[in-house]
């Protein structure tokens, strides 16, 4: 039971303090789970991270549910996902309440009209940085020529052709992506 | 509230979220789409407005975009009900993932499946970025066309946080408004009557 209060009590501060999601979440667990709580042990959290990345989810919730079921079984996973996203619920819906109550001021309109451009720009940067990954299978700063993907680029090419063309839906493409690719890269490691 | 919402807000979520590799502007591009452009339930600069506020606060961006999401469709239930639409996919998967590790670690056609995925993710969204950005332009509004262009060049090539652009261009949103009000008051008008 103590164990219990422990996770939820760490994963509550978790997603108090995680402003910005993702990456930011992850000093925060390290510092509860593997520094504060022993909980983890250092190469354990290590294949946390690796896990998280390779899995589709949010990285707090996967490492909350990681941790959950690694020190207490399901309960425990339940327990920190609680933990984790109780914060963001809360100040989320008060949020979500305020604004729609105060959007349609032209007060409020202007200064979210000057918001607008940025969120755009932020998930501009966040397709291209994803695109570069795929191309290179590493990041902007370590990018090299020869680790070119070709695979990926035509399956690119493919998939924006038809999502601007067809207005297909995306779980679709990415699932068809995933399939054809793998199948290719098999192909070509065979042979 | 139009019935059938709950039910279709839980599977989009559900599904959507077993999908989104590579954190929270993925998620809010594929919410885009689906709500957007294709389900019609919110506008375009709701969306955009959503995902200033699930980035500003505290949490996962995309538990944070689906609890204001699911209440605007629906109220504190809609929210409950997309909230946990975005949380059991990724719940199951890593359940079942911490349990079977070394199988899924050593896993070759996982491994390329998972990378080979990102293409995919890449290309739907930029093709909402597209749209986004197309839209901007068409304003013709030369500070929202730069405030873009700014922050695109400081987060991509110059790593700042996206925490810091969206607080800077709050602030400068605050400016703006402040500059509007001011020439109201020597005017003797009203903004909403302006409108």
């Amino acid at each position: 039971m103590e164990l219990l209060w422990t996770l939820f009590v760490s994963f509550l501060q978790v997603g108090l303090f995680s402003v910005g999601g993702g990456y930011a979440a992850i000093p925060l667990i390290q510092e509860q789970i593997v520094n504060k709580h022993e909980l983890l042990t250092m190469t354990e959290f290590a294949d946390l991270i690796t896990i998280a990345e390779m899995t589709p989810g949010p990285i707090s919730i996967n490492s909350a549910t990681f941790v959950g079921q690694r020190v207490h079984g399901p309960l425990g996973a339940l327990v920190c996902t609680i933990g984790c996203i109780l914060p963001a619920f809360v100040i989320c819906l008060t949020l979500a309440f305020f604004y729609y109550k105060y959007r349609d001021f032209t007060g409020v309109q202007t200064v979210l009209t000057a918001l607008r451009p940025a969120v755009v720009a932020l998930i501009t940067s966040a397709g291209i940085s994803i695109l570069i990954l795929a191309l290179f299978n590493n990041n902007i700063n370590n990018i090299v020529i020869s680790d070119f993907r070709w695979i990926e680029f035509i399956l690119f090419v493919i998939a924006f052709f038809i999502l601007r063309k067809y207005k297909a839906n995306a779980v679709s493409i990415i699932l068809g992506t995933g399939i054809l690719g793998t199948l290719l890269q098999l192909a070509v490691n065979t042979f | 509230m139009k019935k059938g919402r709950l039910g279709r807000l839980f599977l989009t979520t559900l599904t959507l979220s077993a999908f989104t590799f590579g954190g929270g502007f993925v998620i809010v591009s594929l919410y885009k789409k689906k709500f957007v452009e294709e389900l019609k339930w919110i506008d375009e600069n709701e969306m955009l407005d959503i995902t200033a506020i699930a980035q500003s606060s505290p949490g996962p961006i995309p538990v944070n975009a689906s609890v204001i999401l699911g209440y605007r469709i629906n109220g504190v239930l809609g929210s409950i009900v997309a909230l946990l639409g975005t949380i059991i996919p990724p719940f199951v998967i890593i359940s079942l993932i911490s349990i079977f590790y070394n199988q899924f670690k050593n896993n070759e056609i996982i491994s390329i499946a998972l990378k080979i995925m990102r293409a995919g993710v890449a290309a739907v969204i930029l093709d909402v970025v597209y749209n986004l950005g197309k839209n901007i332009f068409k304003t013709k509004n030369l500070i929202y066309i730069s405030v873009m262009i700014i922050a695109f060049v400081l987060t991509f090539f110059f790593n700042v946080g996206a925490f810091y652009i969206v607080f800077s261009c709050l602030a400068i949103g605050l400016i703006h408004l402040l500059i509007i009000l001011k020439k109201e008051k020597r005017n003797g008008t009203s903004m909403d009557t302006l409108r």
